[in-house]
C-alpha cells in the first residue's frame, strides 16, 4: 500500500498535474481529510477545557446543593457539620480584600506610571522590569513564606488580617503593575503634546490626562487581580492562618468619633478558600459538602469578577476613538 | 497587433473582483495570457494589478469574503479556476508563484526547495534530491549553495532568498509562474539576475508579472497590460505599448506625468 | 537654527524673575511625586530582594543542621520525627511526578488547541473562546482540588480499582487540564506572530492548512511554543493547592503517578497548618525547601523568558 502510494506520488511530481489529474484530485481529497480530522481534534481540544470547567461547576452546585442557604452565610464554624457556616470566612475575606485593595492599587498604579513615564530607558528600568516579570512567576506559595518571615516574625504583625493584606496585595502587584502599563502605551503621543502645548506639567499630564484616560484599562487588570487573591489559599494557609474561627473581628466602624476602627487588622481572620480547605480536608464526608458549596461560591465570585473584566476590557476596546 | 500565433494559456473573462469590504477592486477585465511569454502588469499603486495577478491562484481564498465573478480560463483544458467547484489547491498545484518580498521558510535550503514536493507527497528521496538541482539550477543558484544545501535559508542574501523562492516555485513544474513585483526588494545587480532568469524561465512556463518598474515591463515582458482603478486600460505587445501607447493615460503613465 | 537655540540659552541663563520663582517650588514638587513614583516601581525589586533574603537566612539556620550532602542525596524527608531525615529527593520527586502528569496533558492539548485557534477557527470561534480559555485561567485552584479529590480519583478508581484516595495521577491530570490555557494562549501568540507571508508562500506551493500549520507555521513559531512549555512547567512545579488537596501529604521516593506522595509545595502546607515553633528545625525545613522550589521556578522562567524574547525579536 506504501509502496503504491509513492509510486503515484512520484508520478505527479514526473507528469504535469493535467497528465494525472485523477491521482492529483485523490490526493487532494486526502490532504483535506486531514484538515477536517485536525479541525474536529483541535474543537475537542478546545472544548475540554470548557467541559471541564462545566463539570467542575455543576459537581460543586451538585454537592453543595443542601447548603444554599442564608444560615450558611450567617453561621459560624461548627463542630457538627449540618450547622456550621461561612460568616466568620466571608468577613474575613472582605476585610482582607479592603488591605490587598488599598496596597496593591495605589503602589502598582504608581509604579506602571513611573515605568511607563518617568523611568529613563536604563540599566535602572531594566532591573525593575526584569523584576516585575519575575514575580508574575513567583509561585503563590513562596509569597506565603515571605509573608511569614517578614510580616508574621519579622515585623511582628502576627497571623493577622494586616498580615494577609499585604501578602495578596504584594502577589497581585505585577497583575497591576502590567495592565497599568498596557493602559498607558494606549495612550497617544498627541493626547500628551496637546496637555504639553498648554503649559501643564509632567505631573499634571500624567494625573489629568494619562492616568485619567486609561482608568478603564487599569480597572481591569485591578479586578483580575483581586479575583486572584480570593481565590488564594496556599500563601494565606503558610503564613499560619487559623482554620477555625468563630468570632468575628472587631468591626471596622465605630459609633465615636473618629468613627473608624483599626483594631480589627491586628485579628486573627480566616477566608472563604481556607475555610473550603479545611472542610474538604476532613475524613468526614458530611464537611464536604460544605466544602462544595463553599467552592461553588468561589467560582461564582471569580467567573464574575473575571467576566467582568474580560467584558470591560471588550468594551473599552470597542469605544477606542484614537 | 496582437500576435495570434502562440497559443493562448490562460485569459481572463470579464473578471470582477470585490474585498470582503465591497471594494470593488476589478471591473471586467479580459486579458490573454499567451503561453511561454511574459506578460508584465503595470499601473499606478492600488489600480489592482496585484489583485488581479492573485485571482489566477486563488489567493483570495484565504481571507474570508472576497468575491469573483467572471472568470479565468486556463488552456488547454478549458478550466475555469474560479469556478466554485474548482479546488483552489489544485489551481495552485499548477500555477505557483513568487511574492514581493522573499518569503522562505524558516528551514534549510534544501527542505525549502523540496516543499512543494513533500507537499505533494512524494517520498522517493532520490527523486527529490534530482528535482531540487534541477530546480535550483533553474533558478540560477546552484552553483552559490550546491555546497551548503543544509544551511537555514535565512541565511541567504535578499537576491539569493528571492532565487530560492523562485527555485522553490519551480520545483513542482507549474505551468504558470506568477511574480508580484518580485525585486521591488532587492538592489540593481540582484535584479538583473532574476530579470534574466525570468526570461530563461518563459522558454519551460508562462510567466505573468506584476512591476512597478517601467523599464523592467520594457525590458523582460513580450506584453504589457496598462491598469487603472480596476480596469485594464490598454493591452499589447510591449513595444507597441511602449512606443505607441493608443490612450493617452498610458502615455501619461509610462512617460511619468502621472503615476 | 542655530541662533535660535542661542537666543534659548541665554533666556535661561538669565536671573529668575520673581513671577517665575514659583517655577521652583513647582520644580521641586516634581521631583518629590517622581521620587514616590520611584519608590512605588522599587517595591518589585524590594520584594523579589525580600523573597531571596528570607528564604537564604531562614535556610542558613537549617543548613546549620543539615548538610547539604544529605539534603541533596538523602532518600528520606522526614523533618517532623523523632528519627529525622532531611533528603529533600522525595519531594522533588513527588514535584517532578506530578508535573510530568499534568505537562503529559497540558503539552499536547495546549499545543493542539494553539493551531487550532491561531490556523483553523473562524474570527468568531476565537473572539469566544479566547475569554472562555481566560476565565479557565481564572478559576481558584482550590477548586480544582476539590474536583481533583471527589471527582476524578472516584472516577479513576472505577477504571483502575487498586487506585489510592490521595494520587499524583488525578492530581497531574487536573493540573493539566488547568494549565491547557496557558499553554494554549502563549503558543498562539507565538504562532500568530508568524507573518502572514509566510503562510501565503505555502499556500501558494498548493498546501492545505493542516500542512501550512504542521510543516511551516509551527517550526516557525518554535521558540515561542518552547517557552510555553517552559513557562507551564513552572506553573507545574509551584502549582499548591490541587496536590496538597489531592497528590497525598506523605513524602516518598517514587516515581509511580499511581501512589500518593508529598511534593514540595504540598510539604510547606502540610508544615504551615500545624503549630510549629517559629526558629524550630520542622520551622526552618519549610524554608529550605521553599528555595528549592524558588531556584526550580526562577530557572524555568529565565528560560521560558528568554525563550519568548527571541521569537518576538525574530519577526
Amino acid at each position: 500500500m506504501a509502496l503504491h502510494d509513492s509510486q503515484i506520488a512520484g508520478a505527479l511530481t514526473k507528469a504535469s498535474v493535467l497528465e494525472n489529474l485523477g491521482a492529483v484530485r485523490a490526493m487532494i481529497r486526502r490532504h483535506k481529510r486531514n484538515d477536517i480530522v485536525f479541525a474536529g481534534i483541535g474543537l475537542l481540544a478546545l472544548m475540554l477545557g470548557l467541559l471541564t470547567l462545566l463539570t467542575l461547576f455543576i459537581d460543586l452546585v451538585m454537592d453543595g446543593y443542601p447548603r444554599f442557604n442564608l444560615q450558611f452565610l450567617s453561621e459560624f464554624p461548627s463542630r457538627r457539620a449540618g450547622s456550621a457556616g461561612l460568616l466568620s470566612a466571608w468577613v474575613g475575606s472582605a476585610l482582607i480584600m479592603i488591605v490587598t485593595f488599598l496596597t496593591a492599587v495605589p503602589v502598582g498604579v504608581a509604579a506602571g506610571v513611573y515605568l511607563e513615564e518617568y523611568a529613563p530607558k536604563n540599566w535602572f528600568s531594566d532591573l525593575i522590569e526584569i523584576n516585575v516579570s519575575n514575580l508574575a512567576g513567583v509561585p503563590s506559595i513562596i509569597y506565603g513564606l515571605l509573608a511569614l518571615g517578614l510580616f508574621v516574625y519579622g515585623l511582628d504583625l502576627g497571623q493577622s488580617i494586616l498580615t494577609a493584606g499585604l501578602t495578596l496585595g504584594l502577589l497581585i502587584l505585577p497583575i497591576v503593575i502590567v495592565s497599568t502599563r498596557e493602559a498607558i502605551r494606549g495612550i497617544p503621543v498627541a493626547i500628551r503634546e496637546a496637555a504639553y502645548a498648554v503649559g501643564a506639567t509632567k505631573w499634571q499630564v500624567v494625573s489629568d490626562h494619562v492616568v485619567k484616560y486609561s482608568q478603564g484599562g487599569i480597572l481591569t487588570g485591578v479586578i483580575i487581580g483581586m479575583s486572584r487573591a480570593i481565590g488564594e489559599t496556599a500563601p494565606i494557609i503558610t503564613i499560619g492562618a487559623l482554620t477555625f474561627i468563630a468570632f468575628l473581628p472587631p468591626s471596622p466602624i465605630s459609633d465615636v468619633a473618629p468613627y473608624l476602627n483599626f483594631e480589627w487588622l491586628s485579628s486573627s481572620f480566616t477566608v472563604l478558600p481556607i475555610q473550603m480547605f479545611n472542610w474538604l480536608s476532613r475524613p468526614d464526608h458530611a464537611f464536604h459538602i460544605n466544602a462544595a458549596a463553599t467552592g461553588a461560591i468561589i467560582i461564582m465570585l471569580t467567573l464574575l469578577m473575571n467576566g467582568t473584566a474580560i467584558y470591560l476590557r471588550y468594551q473599552i476596546r470597542k469605544n477606542i476613538k484614537w | 497587433m496582437v500576435n495570434t500565433s502562440t497559443p493562448l494559456k490562460a485569459e481572463s473573462k470579464d473578471l470582477n473582483f470585490f474585498y470582503a469590504n465591497g471594494h470593488q477592486a476589478l471591473k471586467s477585465v479580459n486579458m490573454p495570457l499567451y503561453e511561454n511569454k511574459i506578460t508584465a502588469l503595470i499601473g499606478p499603486s492600488g489600480c489592482g494589478k496585484s489583485t488581479f495577478l492573485r485571482c489566477f491562484n486563488r489567493m483570495h481564498d484565504l481571507y474570508p469574503g472576497n468575491k469573483y465573478e467572471g472568470g479565468i480560463v486556463m488552456h488547454p483544458d478549458n478550466t475555469n479556476v474560479l469556478a466554485a467547484g474548482v479546488d483552489p489547491i489544485e489551481v495552485r498545484m499548477r500555477i505557483s508563484m513568487v511574492f514581493q518580498k522573499p518569503n522562505p521558510f524558516p528551514k534549510t535550503i534544501f527542505e525549502n526547495v523540496a516543499y512543494g514536493l513533500h507537499v505533494r507527497d512524494e517520498k522517493n528521496k532520490r527523486v527529490i534530491a534530482d528535482k531540487v538541482e534541477e530546480a535550483l539550477k533553474g533558478a540560477a543558484l546552484w552553483d552559490e549553495v550546491k555546497d551548503r544545501l543544509n544551511d537555514l535559508a535565512f541565511n541567504l542574501s535578499g537576491g539569493q532568498q528571492q532565487r530560492l523562492c523562485i527555485a522553490r516555485a519551480l520545483a513542482t513544474d507549474p505551468e504558470i509562474m506568477l511574480f508580484d513585483e518580485p525585486t521591488s526588494a532587492l538592489d540593481p545587480i540582484a535584479t538583473a539576475n532574476i530579470e534574466e532568469l525570468m526570461s530563461e524561465l518563459k522558454n519551460k512556463l508562462t510567466i505573468l508579472v506584476v512591476t512597478h518598474n517601467m523599464q523592467q515591463a520594457a525590458r523582460v515582458s513580450d506584453y504589457t497590460a496598462y491598469m487603472y482603478l480596476g480596469e485594464l486600460m490598454e493591452y499589447g505587445d510591449t513595444d507597441t505599448i511602449f512606443t505607441r501607447p493608443t490612450r493617452r493615460e498610458t502615455e501619461d503613465y509610462i512617460t511619468g506625468k502621472f503615476g | 537654527m542655530n541662533t535660535a537655540t542661542n537666543m534659548l540659552n541665554h533666556f535661561t541663563t538669565l536671573p529668575i524673575s520673581p513671577r517665575l520663582a514659583k517655577n521652583i517650588r513647582r520644580n521641586f514638587k516634581e521631583r518629590i511625586i517622581e521620587l514616590i513614583l520611584m519608590l512605588a516601581a522599587l517595591s518589585a525589586v524590594f520584594t523579589t530582594f525580600a523573597i531571596v533574603a528570607i528564604l537564604l537566612y531562614e535556610s542558613f539556620g537549617f543548613f546549620k543542621t543539615v548538610s547539604l550532602i544529605e539534603f541533596f542525596t538523602g532518600t528520606q524527608w522526614t523533618p517532623l520525627f523523632e528519627d529525622a531525615h532531611y533528603g529533600i529527593m522525595p519531594l522533588v520527586a513527588g514535584t517532578l511526578t506530578t508535573s510530568f502528569v499534568a505537562l503529559a496533558v497540558a503539552v499536547p492539548i495546549g499545543t493542539i488547541t494553539a493551531i487550532y485557534l491561531s490556523e483553523f477557527a473562524s474570527h468568531k470561534v476565537r473572539e469566544i473562546a479566547k475569554p472562555i480559555l481566560e476565565l479557565l485561567v481564572g478559576v481558584p485552584t482550590i477548586a480544582f482540588g476539590y474536583f481533583a479529590l471527589l471527582f476524578v480519583t472516584p472516577l479513576l478508581q472505577k477504571i483502575y480499582p487498586g487506585l489510592p484516595g490521595f494520587n499524583m495521577l488525578s492530581a497531574g491530570l487536573v493540573m493539566g487540564v488547568m494549565i491547557v490555557p496557558y499553554i494554549a494562549s502563549v503558543a498562539e501568540d507565538a504562532m500568530r506572530a508568524v507573518p502572514m507571508s509566510m503562510r501565503e508562500g505555502s499556500y501558494a506551493m498548493g498546501a492545505t492548512r493542516f500542512q501550512t500549520a504542521i510543516r511551516v507555521v509551527t517550526p516557525a513559531a518554535t521558540s515561542g511554543i518552547v517557552a510555553a512549555y517552559i513557562l507551564a512547567i513552572s506553573r507545574a512545579v509551584g502549582e499548591t493547592m490541587v496536590v496538597a488537596v489531592a497528590a497525598g501529604q506523605q513524602p516518598k521516593l517514587t516515581f509511580d503517578p499511581t501512589e500518593g506522595a508529598a511534593t514540595i509545595t504540598a510539604y510547606i502546607v502540610q508544615v504551615a497548618m500545624g503549630d510549629l515553633p517559629h526558629a524550630s528545625i520542622g520551622y526552618q525545613s519549610i524554608f529550605a525547601a521553599g528555595l528549592v522550589l524558588f531556584a526550580l521556578t526562577l530557572c524555568f522562567n529565565i528560560l521560558g523568558h528568554i525563550a519568548r524574547k527571541k521569537y518576538r525579536e525574530q519577526y
